[in-house]
């Protein structure tokens, strides 16, 4: 065997390998997607439950609470980065990346501080490389996210909110993840989450749905104290399952994609290993017809 | 007589959901009875027994805190954490 042809051999052995690799990691994360999907929706009760009882309190009640009250001056404003554990996502991670970096552009351009958080290996690499300061990590669950990490997210970001800025508190909590559109689409975005704005799930309330008259128990600043962090809390996990999808879905298109790179390669070195094959077979006939011409020259 | 609607959501999925005639919980304040007609509340729970009586019997779930809403015969108990092991499905 030529050696022209060797060469090509080896390289399709080693893409078929890949593309055996790519596969199972687009039909893994296929399978996946699903079920974190189906997480989003399963938390949706809970959250729209929330919202509800929240608003309830904040209209019947002028209660003015710490977690509400816009500061007079935000001089130190808190990012927290939702990205993944691992790679092979596509952009998935480096939008995130590069939409957190504008949003801190922005915030430093308006004189405030920024003191980062870090969710998914590859925010914690991506600072740790640049030799960037942070404020605290959280990394190893970002395609299965849990509700008890959700809330300890949500109890340091609640802490360093009532923190005083002397003691190195935040007067505002942003949130970048991925909005899980659909399947074929996921948006980095940005929502900001201290001080809370109390907004109606995406389905708002019918017109005759009209909010009664509570009593509450046992009064309304403790049911807002109460309310109000299991609220965030409730809102960073549905972030966090939205992230999640987000990344499964957009692993599941690169892979799908390197998956058809590969057959392409596949057929390209086919082709050349052929082309090589019959150009050696040419080459030996005529070599021989050119060895027997000159044999019977000879004779 | 009127029955109660009753859901019981955790965070991560909704537990149970049913009729049932009575709920008790038990908020800051102490035990929490109600029945159908009862006023629009709002309370706070804390970590407990939720019994819910339906028929004769009485099924009873367990809670970490969370809270309670009531509105229009309609109660949620919303909490982080909900263990309903006894109650048939």
């Amino acid at each position: 065997m030529g050696a022209q042809m060797r060469v090509y051999r080896q390289r399709i052995r080693s893409v078929q390998a890949t593309k055996k690799i790519t596969r199972a990691m687009e039909l893994i994360a296929a399978s996946r997607v699903v079920k974190a999907q189906q997480r989003v929706r399963e938390s949706s009760p809970y959250a729209r439950a929330l919202t509800r009882a929240v608003s309830a309190v904040a209209t019947f009640s002028n209660v003015d609470h710490p977690l509400t009250t816009e500061s007079e001056e935000v001089r130190r404003a808190a990012v927290l980065v939702v990205t993944s554990d691992r790679g092979l996502a596509g952009a998935y991670s480096s939008s995130v990346l590069k939409e957190s970096e504008r949003l801190i552009g922005e915030l430093k351009a308006d004189g405030k501080e920024v003191t980062p958080f870090l969710v998914g290996r590859k925010a914690v690499a991506f600072y740790k490389f640049r030799k960037r300061e942070y404020a605290d990590e959280w990394t190893g669950f970002t395609d299965q996210p849990t509700f008890e990490v959700a809330r300890e997210i949500g109890e340091t970001l609640v802490a360093a909110f009532n923190r005083d800025h002397s003691e190195g508190g935040v007067d505002e909590v942003h949130i970048v993840f991925t909005r899980f559109v659909n399947m074929v689409s996921q948006e980095p975005d940005v929502i900001r989450m201290l001080p809370l704005e109390v907004v109606e799930g995406e389905e708002a309330p019918a017109e005759d749905d009209v909010l009664p008259l509570y009593e509450f128990e046992p009064s309304a600043e403790q049911v807002l104290d109460a309310l109000l962090p299991k609220y965030v809390t409730a809102r960073i996990y549905n972030c966090l399952l939205q992230a999640a999808a987000s990344e499964l879905a957009s692993r599941q298109k690169a892979m799908k994609s390197a998956t058809d790179n590969a057959e392409e390669l596949i057929k390209k070195y086919t082709r050349l290993a052929n082309q090589a094959r019959q150009a050696e077979i040419t080459q030996e006939i005529s070599e021989i017809v050119g060895g027997a011409s000159a044999l019977a020259d000879a004779s | 007589m009127s029955t109660l609607q009753v859901e019981l959501v955790a965070a991560d999925r909704k537990v149970w959901e049913g009729e049932a005639e009575m709920v008790q919980a038990r908020t800051i304040d102490g035990e929490l009875g109600i029945l159908p007609g009862h006023t629009p509340l709002l309370g706070v729970l804390v970590e407990g027994e939720v019994r819910i009586k339906t028929g004769g019997s009485t099924a009873v779930a367990t809670v970490d805190g969370g809270f309670l809403s009531v509105d229009r015969d309609k109660v949620i108990i919303v909490a982080e954490a909900v263990d309903a092991s006894q109650i048939p499905a």
